[in-house]
């Protein structure tokens, strides 16, 4: 009898409905996306001893914003590797990995707050959780392309939108969290923690349970594959191995890549920008607002353009994605010279919408380029330009920011160049993606290789 | 149709409903929570 775990187990029968399929997937993505909201844990975690202030003994910013950055570092490692390591032993035991490195992190976070041990959340929530981020956040991706061949874009941009709203989730549950269990001699955070951990690791053992593979032979009642290939999308497959030798790989990593370090110029930067590029207009809580608003738009574009990718072509929406976005960034500083705030807030929700829909969007294109049967671990490995770009975004604005302060440039002046430098970047994505062709004849498996799944 | 696997759509159709409702509901109240701070940028 095959195990609980196992391919065979978790292959549904042809009767099976597949819109059962994408809350399986929402069930894990809503949990991991609490990623983004970790930063709502630092400023507590810095009187963990004081309590009320920090003590001289309490945790630095500095110290805390480590864990983050371990944590999207190993989201990135973990999808690289573990991406194989999907394809063979299939999307349950996956995820069930996921939830136990996920919620794991929690607690050893919890215990780490406990005994007073930034190492303990180092390996907690850095890297045992940013396994769980990055295992997570492919499992559910190949099953659910293969389960929608119809509305790939639709389906995984589904799955990867609650990664998005996964933020929206974590953010006031961690602050009502930490509310709720505050006393005299306790922030809240190591109980938020664990009530936490225990939640997400339920929630994503739910998603483990549900998920189903379709059978071999299984396509979508009442429709029938094309019969002649469209342009650019194979019905043929390239093993995970072979996919890393052709150029195309490459490109579509520089794509992402690009589209994810332009966003987050914007993103992470928000809320300083606006209030100094519209000073005396725009308070902290409304710069706040304004964050929220991105966070919607980031949201809501991730599911919006990978379903208008269905229809549009994938290479089409990415050449919209770099022409609009090139477009818009070149004008923010335009908008912000001349005092238009509504115009200013208009571009940048188009442009996050668009860093939304790049990332739901790249599963789907790779799937076109490279087939199906190893989309997930080969969209593992892609996702080191997200590792990537989580670096370079950030450095890129802060440093020149610093640079141009440093020269005398005024602050409400100091994004134009970082603006403009971004609007580059976008236009080197819309070459490469130009540039993008069918994947040439010698990558592709031949039939009994995909028929005995073997390695090339 | 037999009457079994008349149940079972049944079944099937119900599940359909509690598992999109268990991850909708979640997601509803952080995208409510978000678009309340939102609206002070209007303010």
């Amino acid at each position: 009898m095959p195990g609980f775990f196992s391919k065979e187990r978790i292959t549904a029968g042809h009767r099976y409905n597949r819109w059962l399929i994408p809350p399986a997937a929402l069930a894990v993505h809503l949990c991991i996306g609490q990623a983004y909201a970790f930063s709502v844990f630092n400023e507590p975690m810095t009187r963990v001893l004081g309590i009320s202030q920090s003590a001289p003994d309490d945790w630095k910013l500095t110290t805390l914003g480590w864990i983050y950055s371990l944590a999207i570092v190993f989201l990135g490692l973990s999808a690289a590797f573990g991406g194989k390591w999907l394809e063979k032993v299939g999307p349950r035991r996956t995820m069930f990995t996921a939830a136990c490195c996920f919620g794991g992190g929690f607690i050893l976070s919890a215990i780490g707050v406990y005994l007073h041990q930034v190492w303990l959340l180092y390996l907690g929530y850095g890297v045992i959780g940013g396994c769980g981020l990055g295992l997570g956040y492919v499992s559910p991706v190949s099953t659910l392309i293969k389960w929608f061949p119809d509305r790939r874009g639709m389906a995984t941009g589904l799955a990867i939108m609650g990664f998005g709203g996964g933020a929206m989730i974590g953010a006031p549950l961690g602050v009502t969290l930490m509310k709720y269990f505050q006393t005299e001699t306790s922030v809240g955070v190591m109980e938020a923690f664990v009530v936490m951990g225990v939640l997400y690791f339920i929630s994503m053992v739910i998603g483990s349970l549900a998920i189903r593979i379709p059978p071999p032979d299984w396509k979508p009642e009442g429709w029938t594959p094309p019969v002649e290939s469209k342009k650019m999308v194979t019905k043929r497959h390239v093993h995970i191995d072979q996919a890393l030798k052709t150029p195309q790989f490459y490109l579509l990593w520089a794509i992402l890549c690009l589209n994810v370090t332009a966003g987050i110029g914007i993103l992470g930067q928000a809320s300083v920008m606006i209030q100094e590029m519209f000073k005396g207009s725009i308070t902290p809580e409304a710069a706040a607002g304004f964050v929220g608003l991105l966070s919607l738009f980031n949201m809501g574009g991730r599911f919006v353009w990978s379903s208008a990718s269905d229809y549009l072509g994938r290479q089409n929406t990415y050449f919209l994605f770099f022409a609009l976005g090139t477009f818009l960034y070149s004008m923010l500083p335009s908008f912000s010279g001349e005092g238009n705030i509504v115009l200013f807030i208009a571009a940048s929700a188009l442009i996050l919408s668009m860093y939304g829909g790049g990332f739901a969007t790249i599963p789907a294109y790779l799937a076109d380029i490279f087939g199906t049967k190893y989309v997930g671990g080969i969209h593992g490995r892609l996702l080191t330009a997200w590792a990537t770009a989580g670096v370079l975004g950030p450095v890129l604005v802060n440093y020149i920011r610093e640079y141009q302060i440093d020269h005398g440039v005024a602050k409400a002046d100091a994004y134009t160049t970082t603006l403009y430098i971004m609007a580059g970047l976008l236009m080197v994505g819309f070459i490469c993606n130009l540039l993008m062709k069918e994947v040439h004849e010698q990558h592709y498996m031949r039939h009994d290789e995909v028929e005995n799944g073997e390695t090339v | 149709m037999t009457a079994s696997e008349n149940q079972h759509q049944e079944n099937h159709a119900v599940l359909l409903v509690l598992f999109w409702a268990y991850v909708l509901i979640p997601l509803g109240w952080g995208v409510y929570q978000t678009f309340e701070k939102a609206l002070a940028l209007f303010a």
